[in-house]
Parts: C-alpha cells; sequence; structure tokens
C-alpha cells in the first residue's frame, strides 16, 4: 500500500515538472497557429488555430531585417553551417590536442595542459570587444570563418578528450607498435574508433553550443546575409503570430538532435556502459 | 602518466598547433588587448591612448551601478542554483523511483536543456507582457506585480526565465549521479533504516556530492554568463539597471557607452572572481568530499 503511495507521489511529481516544462512551449505553439486579430482580443491560445500554414511558410520566405534582406529559411542555413562548423573544428581540435598530451612525451606536457585548461574560466563574453576588433583587423566580420572559429577556442571536449584516453589500456599501444602501427596509424585506426561514442556526444554538446550563440553573432554580423537565427529573433520584425511561429521553429533543430540522439549523448557524457 | 608513449617528435606539435593556434589568436591575444584596455583611457576625443594605471579600476568601484550589478550578479546565481537545483534533484530522485516510464520521464524532462537562453528569454517575453502575459495577470492580482517599475518583481521576472531550461541540466546529472550509485549500498541502507526521507539525506545525498558541487559550478556559470541572452530579451535591465548582470553591464558601457576601458576593467574583475570560485572549488571543496 505505501509502495503503491510513493510511486504515485512520484509521478505526480513528474507530472507537474513535465507540466511546467511543455505547457509555455505548446501555449506559444497554439497561439502560433491563429490570426493577429485572435491573439489580440483572447490573449494567448491554449488550442490550435487553422493558420499554421499561412503563419510559418510566410516567416521562412518573407524577407525580414531591417533592409528586408534575409529570410528564416536562409538564417536557419547560416545557423546550420555555424554550428556544425563549431561542432567538427572544436571536436577535431581537441581529440588531436589530448592525443598530444596524452601519448607523447612532452617536455612540457604540463605548462601546455595549463595553457589549455585555463581557457575554462575565460569566455567569449570576457574578451569579446578584444576579440571582435580582432576580427575586424582581419577582415573576417561578416564571414562564417569569423562566426565559427573564435566559438572553437574551447578546451572542454579536450579535457574530455584527454580524461578518456587516460583510461585506454597502455597494451593497446602496445600491440598496437608490434603491428608496425605509427603515431598516426594509431591516432586514426585504433584510438578514433575506440573514443566513438565520446566524440558523438561532443559533437552533438558543441552543435547545440554553437547553434544556442546570440551575443557573438550580434557583434560579428553586420550584414543580415550572415543572421543566424537566435540571433535573428530579437531584429526579426513582424505580426505577433509570424513570432511566435519563428520562436518555435528556432527551437525545433537543437531540441530534435537532444532528443532523438539522447541516448548517445548520455552514454558519452556520462560514460555510462 | 601513461608507461608506453610516442618520443617526443616533429608530430607531436602538429597535433597541437590547430588547438592552441586558435587559442593564442582567438583567447590569449585577445585577453592580453583586455588587459591593455583595461590599464589605458581614451582621450576624449578618441586621437590617442594614455597609459593610466588603476584609473578605469577605481571608477568602476567608484560607481553604484556596478555595485548594483554586483548586487544583482550574486543575488541571481545563488537563487537560480538553489532552485534549479532542488527541483532538478526533485524530480531525479522521483524519475529514480518509479518502475514504469524511466525513459519516457527523462526525454521529457531533458529537452529544454537544448533551447537557447535568447529564445528562453523571447518566450518569458510573451507571458510577463503587460498586454497579455498570463503571469503577469495571475501575479498582478495577486500583489500587483508590475516589472517595470518594482525592482523586486523584475528580479521574479528574470528568475524564473532564467530557471526554467536550467532545471532540465540539474536533472540530467543527479539521475545520472543516482543511477551511479550502487545497488547494493541502497539495499544495505533500506535494511537499516526504514524512513526513506531519513535515508535519503543520511545516504543518498551525501554520495550525490559531487554531482552536486559540479552543478553548482555550472550553475554559477551559467548564470554569470549565458544568463546574457536572457536579460536583453526580457528586462533589459529594468526598472533601471537594477536587472543588469556584471557581464551585461560590461557589455553596454563597451558597446553602447564605447568605454573599452571600463569595459576591459570590469571583464578583469570578472576573470578575477572566477578564478576565486574556481580555486575555491578546488581547494576547500574537492577536498571535503568524497568519491566513490
Amino acid at each position: 500500500m505505501t509502495k503503491l503511495f510513493t510511486s504515485g507521489f512520484s509521478h505526480l511529481i513528474l507530472f507537474i515538472g513535465i507540466f511546467i516544462m511543455i505547457v509555455p512551449v505548446w501555449m506559444i505553439f497554439a497561439s502560433s497557429t491563429h490570426t493577429s486579430s485572435v491573439i489580440n482580443m483572447g490573449g494567448l491560445q491554449m488550442f490550435l488555430g487553422e493558420s499554421f500554414y499561412d503563419n510559418y511558410l510566410r516567416v521562412l520566405l518573407y524577407k525580414g531585417g531591417f533592409f528586408k534582406e534575409i529570410t528564416a529559411l536562409k538564417m536557419f542555413f547560416n545557423s546550420f553551417i555555424m554550428a556544425t562548423g563549431v561542432a567538427i573544428l572544436s571536436v577535431v581540435t581537441s581529440l588531436m590536442a589530448a592525443y598530444a598530451l596524452v601519448y607523447y612525451r612532452i617536455k612540457y606536457a604540463s605548462f601546455l595542459f595549463w595553457i589549455i585548461f585555463i581557457t575554462i574560466l575565460v569566455p567569449l563574453e570576457l574578451r569579446i570587444f578584444p576579440t571582435y576588433s580582432i576580427m575586424a583587423e582581419l577582415n573576417l566580420v561578416n564571414s562564417y570563418f569569423g562566426l565559427i572559429v573564435p566559438i572553437s577556442a574551447s578546451a572542454i571536449a579536450t579535457l574530455f578528450f584527454r580524461q578518456f584516453y587516460k583510461t585506454v589500456p597502455d597494451e593497446l599501444l602496445e600491440s598496437a607498435k608490434l603491428d608496425g602501427a605509427n603515431t598516426w596509424r594509431f591516432f586514426i585506426d585504433f584510438l578514433i574508433p575506440l573514443s566513438k561514442t565520446m566524440i558523438v556526444a561532443m559533437l552533438i554538446f558543441m552543435f547545440v553550443f554553437g547553434y544556442n550563440q546570440y551575443l557573438w553573432p550580434l557583434l560579428v554580423t553586420t550584414s543580415e546575409q550572415y543572421w543566424t537565427v537566435v540571433m535573428g529573433l530579437k531584429m526579426m520584425s513582424g505580426s505577433i503570430v509570424h513570432r511566435f511561429a519563428f520562436v518555435i521553429m528556432s527551437m525545433v533543430p537543437p531540441i530534435l538532435i537532444i532528443v532523438v540522439l539522447q541516448k548517445h549523448f548520455i552514454k558519452g557524457v556520462f560514460q555510462d556502459k | 602518466m601513461k608507461k608506453v608513449q610516442f618520443k617526443s617528435s616533429y608530430s607531436q606539435y602538429l597535433f597541437l598547433a590547430p588547438q592552441l593556434g586558435i587559442l593564442l589568436i582567438f583567447l590569449y591575444w585577445p585577453i592580453i588587448q583586455t588587459f591593455r584596455d583595461a590599464f589605458t583611457m581614451q582621450d576624449a576625443f578618441g586621437f590617442g591612448t594614455q597609459f593610466v594605471w588603476f584609473d578605469n579600476f577605481l571608477f568602476i568601484f567608484d560607481d553604484p551601478a556596478y555595485f548594483i550589478a554586483f548586487k544583482f550578479t550574486i543575488i541571481y546565481s545563488f537563487v537560480i542554483t538553489l532552485i534549479t537545483g532542488s527541483i532538478g534533484l526533485l524530480l531525479a530522485v522521483q524519475a529514480n523511483n518509479v518502475m514504469h516510464g524511466k525513459s519516457a520521464y527523462k526525454t521529457l524532462l531533458i529537452w529544454p536543456y537544448a533551447i537557447a537562453p535568447a529564445v528562453v528569454g523571447v518566450m518569458a517575453n510573451y507571458f510577463f507582457s503587460e498586454r497579455f502575459g498570463l503571469l503577469y495577470h495571475l501575479f498582478n492580482n495577486i500583489w500587483g506585480f508590475n516589472w517595470y517599475e518594482s525592482v523586486f518583481d523584475s528580479y521574479i521576472y528574470v528568475i524564473i526565465a532564467g530557471s526554467w531550461k536550467q532545471i532540465s541540466a540539474n536533472f540530467i546529472f543527479f539521475l545520472a549521479g543516482l543511477q551511479a550509485i550502487q545497488k547494493s549500498v541502497i539495499e544495505a541502507s533500506m535494511i537499516d533504516c526504514k524512513n526513506s526521507f531519513r535515508r535519503f539525506w543520511t545516504i543518498t545525498f551525501p554520495l550525490l556530492m559531487p554531482t552536486t558541487f559540479f552543478l553548482i559550478i555550472i550553475n554559477i556559470t551559467y548564470a554569470f554568463f549565458d544568463t546574457f541572452g536572457i536579460i536583453d530579451t526580457t528586462t533589459i535591465g529594468a526598472p533601471s539597471g537594477e536587472t543588469r548582470t556584471l557581464v551585461y553591464k560590461a557589455y553596454m558601457d563597451g558597446f553602447r557607452g564605447l568605454d573599452l576601458g571600463s569595459a576591459g576593467a570590469q571583464s578583469i574583475m570578472m576573470m578575477l572572481i572566477v578564478l576565486v570560485i574556481t580555486i575555491f572549488q578546488f581547494r576547500y571543496i574537492e577536498g571535503k568530499i568524497h568519491y566513490n
């Protein structure tokens, strides 16, 4: 009896939690399928309306912005390029750096490790203007390169990979050496397949991180051609239902990735089997 | 340290070069520049810069707005850590308890983690707008809520907006922490202690300490830095600067006020704060908890 009671209590708490998470998003979604006049008269809606296609198609294809130069579709394209770029660049560079730190007898290994590690303490927000002026000097404002590279100066993945490599048994390298594998072969044929789960988890993590950037794209893109979705939300004008529709669409890619790839993400980050 | 390693050769630098290159150009160079900004001042016409020692720092200490932002940042990170940590823990314990639907609950609770803070802010806007905001009107009916004028009410606004998605992150990590506790420990404790409430606080919670301290750091960094997008899309500091975090203020002073000296000095103050928290975490807390 008490068991039934406590598990009923657990379900109740979880339902309340899920309710708090889902209802706000649902209401914005339901409201985005109505016309503006419905919202203006009756506020946010609980039930679906009939303007789904009208509103969403218009937002995707309508040219907005101050100079009416960019569609939401193009912003999604930009965000996708930026997020993919950040994910690949930061994961590849981290894999390589962690490999050198663990598998080489480097003279200043601990110094190098600290040089990389300490950067975690200085997020982009703390060096935003100097970083911007460097981008301006290098003529990289309004480019995908400018959107991607400064964000990829991240050492979190390096720490994760370094930690993981340390748990790899020494025998692996010994036997690889017996097989005649050199440093590149060992890295590509042995270590990378072994760290697949963690690579996938880090790719997901960095993709969401890149997609969700707000301040940096705001600063480094003066041309509307390079606007991304998350920063574009603030810049887009339009009627209230179109704003609702844009908000909902902006959430879809990262949520989809986290939900669909949930297992890989959690497996890699927490290293459970 | 590995016993078997490659001998030092040119190839180690090839592996290190990409990351170190990016860090040097886009991290260390800007940091050096930040220090240069912080110790120099541009003259009124922008023709040249002058080395001014600690003047920029003295100015920010003289600025009441800096202390308002400082106070808000401390309160904000404390409250967000407390709220998201306790709700995340509560949900994780319940999800770990149930026999059926564990993975469904997990999926239904982790997705808000993926939403950008700026997007959460835009959404919160709709619930706190005077025109049709449900929460605005609900709170307004109860105690005359008005975040445009009341500091307390604007705190409530940004705290709700800032906590919502962060609950998910706390939930994921606490759940993973709970699942890592060995079954035998829990079973043994069930024999020794019948009261499940007491059992949780004396057995389970101490075992979760590493997760808890990790999350405290995660939540504080979130409240310091990631909430920029939330503040910028909700109150923008309303009523009059009381809901600006230190990062938000530094950005505004540098961007709107074009005062790079002050922005640089504020950034360095932030770096010091982060450094102190990190050292505290390593020295003080890590020594006191037990990892199993």
